[in-house]
């Protein structure tokens, strides 16, 4: 169908969203952020790789710890969202676009909690 | 959302093969061909070049094919040294201008197809009615507030070596069409080329308007479709990075804010 638009209306659409600079910051943020964690991380599970269960939560109980694993944790998973909504913009078009973007961002969020939570039980757990 | 197949009336079939009679040189050229007037599916056509009396470059060679094996092929040249942009292809598989492709730096066969991922007016003739539209919405002109002086705008040496890698640029669209970012959002994501160009303008010393420009792009469809994927400065046929230029952008706005 024929809409008879210019080009150039169509080009200039809705305008700028004077917005996308923020959360291209953000993911180079969290980025930076990653690589101390994510080495803390690998650090520690191969050092404690083979030890039995007790001593896992004797690690994760100390409080430096846990601070490190929740960071680690609520880090990754922003990351996580912020690249997960590039992929919808890049390759998700249309009417799912809205319903996608929700389910990642609850997707994220319940991982995150969860995770959080369980730090948070072993950390303050008996 | 993204696009993996061709659809049906676009699938490329086999088309006929033109030999040359009496050459013992040769070199085989596949040619996309399209004819929006016949119904007609695409087709590759096969042409035997006589290379004892063809030039070195690929456009040297679709000349050739055009005037002595068959007149109907289409394609657009018109400088033949890499200066007017016209000719910009893809030549087994990379993006470029058919002049200034050695036909000896293509291995094997040499398969012509138009630019990819563009709607096709015939042949190799891509339809760029976007991409122009695109380049005429950054403004691509020098805009101020300023009274007119009443001679040149001045500008020193350093600000003028800013725009070198910039200027250069011949629109031919290479690099935005091989861009992925490009094929998937080319509606609303500007490419390589038009981010290049806008680039060109937000780093010109003469220029009053650099904060509206930045508005203008600060969007995450406009600018931020752009993951580095550097095909841009591989395709490049003038040598240019534009995936720097857009780099640079990305600088601005951060350095512009809070």
């Amino acid at each position: 169908m024929a809409d008879f638009k210019t080009p150039l209306a169509k080009v200039r659409g809705l305008g700028s969203a004077k917005d996308g600079t923020h959360h291209w910051w953000l993911q180079r943020v969290t980025a930076v952020a990653n690589i101390p964690l994510v080495i803390f991380m690998v650090v520690s599970f191969v050092g404690n790789a083979g030890k039995d269960h007790a001593a896992w939560v004797a690690w994760l109980k100390q409080p430096l710890v846990s601070v490190i694993v929740i960071l680690f944790i609520a880090n990754t998973v922003y990351h996580m969202r912020l690249g997960l909504q590039v992929l919808v913009e890049d390759y998700v078009h249309g009417g799912t676009k809205v319903a996608s973007m929700l389910a990642i961002s609850f997707t994220c969020v319940l991982i995150a909690s969860l995770a959080i939570f369980s730090v948070l039980r072993i950390a303050f757990g008996g | 959302m993204a696009e993996f197949s061709l659809p049906k009336n676009s699938r490329v079939g086999k088309g006929k093969t033109v030999k040359a009679e009496g050459a013992n040189n040769t070199r085989k050229f596949h040619v996309y061909r399209w004819n929006p007037d016949d119904g007609q599916n695409p087709r590759m056509d096969t042409f035997e070049v006589d290379m004892d009396s063809c030039g070195p470059m690929v456009l040297d060679a679709l000349i050739k094919i055009k005037n002595e094996m068959d007149s109907t092929v289409t394609f657009r040249r018109s400088c033949r040294e890499g200066v007017c942009g016209s000719c910009a292809m893809n030549m087994n598989g990379k993006n470029g201008l058919a002049c200034t492709t050695a036909i000896d730096d293509c291995k094997g066969d040499v398969s012509i197809t138009p630019l990819p991922h563009r709607e096709v007016v015939k042949d190799l003739v891509p339809d760029l009615t976007d991409f122009y539209a695109q380049y005429a919405s950054i403004k691509p002109w020098m805009q101020t507030q300023s009274t007119t002086p009443e001679k040149e705008r001045l500008q020193s040496h350093e600000d003028r070596a800013k725009l070198d890698g910039l200027y250069e640029c011949i629109l031919c669209a290479c690099c935005s069409t091989s861009c992925p970012s490009y094929w998937w959002n080319g509606d609303k994501y500007l490419g390589p080329a038009i981010l290049l160009q806008a680039y060109r303008w937000l780093i010109d010393s003469r220029d009053e308007t650099t904060g509206e420009r930045l508005d203008n792009l600060e969007d995450p469809f406009r600018l931020y479709r752009c993951h580095t994927i550097m095909n841009c400065a591989n395709a490049c046929p003038k040598g240019l990075n534009p995936a720097k230029a857009i780099a640079e952008i990305k600088k601005m706005m951060v350095e512009r804010r809070g």
